[in-house]
């Protein structure tokens, strides 16, 4: 058996590619944004809609059992995925970002109080930064940074000399969108819990693309969206421990997530269902499980160890624009799948647009990460994102892409 | 190269050449009004003052760092206010607008001079509030 992922033939199995954009072949670099969807999602979608529409929990009628048992199979399947202990830990949300304000609100809200800290990194997307200044401001807690060292990494070692019994909650990315540098998360979960701390992941950037395993992490939140790992979008997964999901009060109230209601009062439904008021968005969590089946058909190292080989050719081909500045780190066994850089001479928009002419889509702008694009005396930059389908082909292109394009912008 | 003569419809040579060398690119001591405006999708950044005597722009001040469009529609902007009466600028806003997001009738778009070569713009949507950041910051500047 070939040890490899074979990008050619998964290309097939994505309609998309089928097209063109401006008269070229698509190539799709904008993975960490949202990924392509493979034949088997758009057609567990539809299935759905076609043959078990109904709605879940409340009938005793064929398609509502089945709707029902279609929905619980694919939690299965996501409590697997990430080799969750419990089914009860998972938790459907619409993304990322409301995965994160879940926990904001239902346990940061309640268990951080005046003096308290947290800690995030200086790399989070504003998805993991905004609900954090929100609720530290409301309860008067500090919202800290987690230290850098000089190459721009996180400093455990300096780190361990901020944190402190006041220290309740760090919540940092698994995997930087932005600069594609994968955080220290055994060392920062085992220094949170040293101070009775708890720590949340976001997994947006990880999740998609390499083994998770919530139990051998024991982090105690991990928060990540179902459209950058193939699936639909409009549904997130929140993970977190059975013992804290219970001491936990509701983020949303009304339907499915009560037990018992009274003119007066409710009692809360168990867990996962607590989570999740109202009809679910039950077709794109059935097509979630259909994208898990299809990562997991490859298998997990496999879709890691394909996007290294991707981000050091990459590195390595980018080395010969001289005009070309990469964010971050340039060691490839420190990085996922993405590699932001600027063009000394080029700005981001002009660049993208360029190369959409080619049709070659790369992320422009500040990547929901303004303070950190700051940080590098920059408004703006590009992002080149891989995936599965992506292979060295689609890099050369880029790179001599961005030749014609320079030739054209400077030596007018 | 075809995708090149695509481009070529908004980057034309008269705004590469103002992107590369911005006119009125200085800071002014004493402007009569000054604005900063940006646009946080792209990152593009103006600086804009004006000296005005008796509704005439008499001097010009623009800085800035963003896309070529931005950069270049700032300095072409700059060329057009310049010793001009600031109603007549304003009208010519809003045909400039009118041109990029609408339908300016053909017998007005004379009266843009060279900005008409940002009409290239017009083709690439997602472009026209590059075009338009320094304008609307001009129109700030004068409405307040
Ligand atoms: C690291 C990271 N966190 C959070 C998010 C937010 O994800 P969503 O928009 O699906 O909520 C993203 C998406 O870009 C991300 O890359």
């Amino acid at each position: 058996m070939n040890n490899n992922l074979d990008p050619m033939n998964i290309k097939n199995d994505f309609p998309i590619f089928k097209r063109t954009i401006n008269g070229y072949p698509l190539i799709y670099l904008d993975n960490a944004a949202t990924t392509q969807k493979p034949q088997s999602v758009i057609d567990s979608l539809s299935s759905y809609y076609r043959n078990s529409n109904a709605n879940v929990f409340r009938g005793v009628h064929t398609l509502s059992i089945e709707a029902t048992d279609l929905y619980d199979l694919a939690r299965q399947k996501v409590q697997k995925f990430i080799n969750a202990k419990n089914f009860q830990e998972i938790i459907y949300t619409r993304n990322t970002s409301e995965s994160i304000n879940l926990v904001a609100y239902s346990w940061a809200l309640k268990n951080l109080t005046k003096g308290d800290k947290m800690f995030i990194s200086p790399f989070e997307h504003h998805s993991n930064l905004v609900p954090w200044q929100q609720i530290c401001r409301k309860v008067g807690a500090q919202l800290l940074y987690i230290p850098l060292d000089d190459s721009g990494a996180i400093d455990c070692d300096k780190f361990s000399s901020l944190i402190d019994q006041n220290t309740k909650l760090i919540s940092v990315t698994h995997m930087s969108n932005v600069l594609g540098e994968i955080s220290p998360i055994k060392d920062l979960t085992e220094l949170a819990h040293r101070f009775g701390a708890l720590i949340m992941i976001d997994g947006a950037q990880s999740v998609p693309h390499m083994p998770i395993d919530v139990q051998e992490m024991n982090c105690d939140f991990l928060a990540f969206s179902s459209h950058k790992m193939l699936g639909p979008t409009g549904i997130g997964v929140l993970y977190a421990k059975k013992e804290i999901l219970e001491i936990m009060d509701p983020f949303l109230f009304g339907g499915d997530m009560i037990s018992e209601v009274t003119y007066e009062d409710a009692k809360w439904n168990d867990l996962p269902y607590k989570f999740e008021a109202g009809t679910p968005n039950i077709a794109d969590a059935i097509a979630t499980g259909t994208a898990i089946d299809y990562l997991q058909n490859i298998g997990m190292e496999k879709v890691f160890d394909h996007e290294i080989n991707l981000v050091s050719y990459a590195l390595e081909k980018f080395s010969s624009l001289e005009n070309i500045d990469i964010l971050g780190s340039q060691d490839p066994s420190l990085k996922g799948g993405v590699i932001s850089f600027n063009h000394k001479f080029i700005h981001p928009h002009d660049l993208g647009t360029a190369l959409d002419r080619f049709g070659i889509a790369i992320r422009t702008g500040h990547h929901c990460a303004m303070p950190l694009i700051r940080s590098f005396g920059l408004v703006a930059a590009s992002r080149a994102s891989f995936y599965i389908y992506n292979d060295n082909e689609d890099i050369d292109k880029l790179i001599d892409s961005i030749s014609d394009i320079e030739d054209y912008f400077i030596n007018e | 190269m075809n995708e090149f003569s695509e481009l070529d419809e908004m980057y034309r040579e008269v705004i590469l050449d103002h992107y590369h060398s911005p006119r009125n690119n200085k800071s002014l001591d004493n402007p009569t009004k000054e604005i900063e405006s940006n646009n946080p999708f792209c990152g593009d950044e103006i600086k804009l003052q004006v000296k005005i005597q008796d509704g005439i722009v008499t001097e010009i001040g623009l800085s800035g760092r963003g896309c070529a469009i931005s950069q270049a529609s700032a300095s072409l902007m700059g060329e057009a206010l310049l010793k001009n009466n600031i109603n007549d600028s304003l009208k010519l806003y809003k045909d400039f607008r009118e041109l990029l997001t609408g339908n300016l009738p053909e017998d007005q778009m004379d009266d843009l001079g060279d900005l008409i070569a940002l009409e290239g713009v017009k083709k690439f949507p997602i472009r026209v509030k590059c075009a338009l950041l320094s304008w609307s910051a001009f129109n700030d500047l004068i409405e307040v």
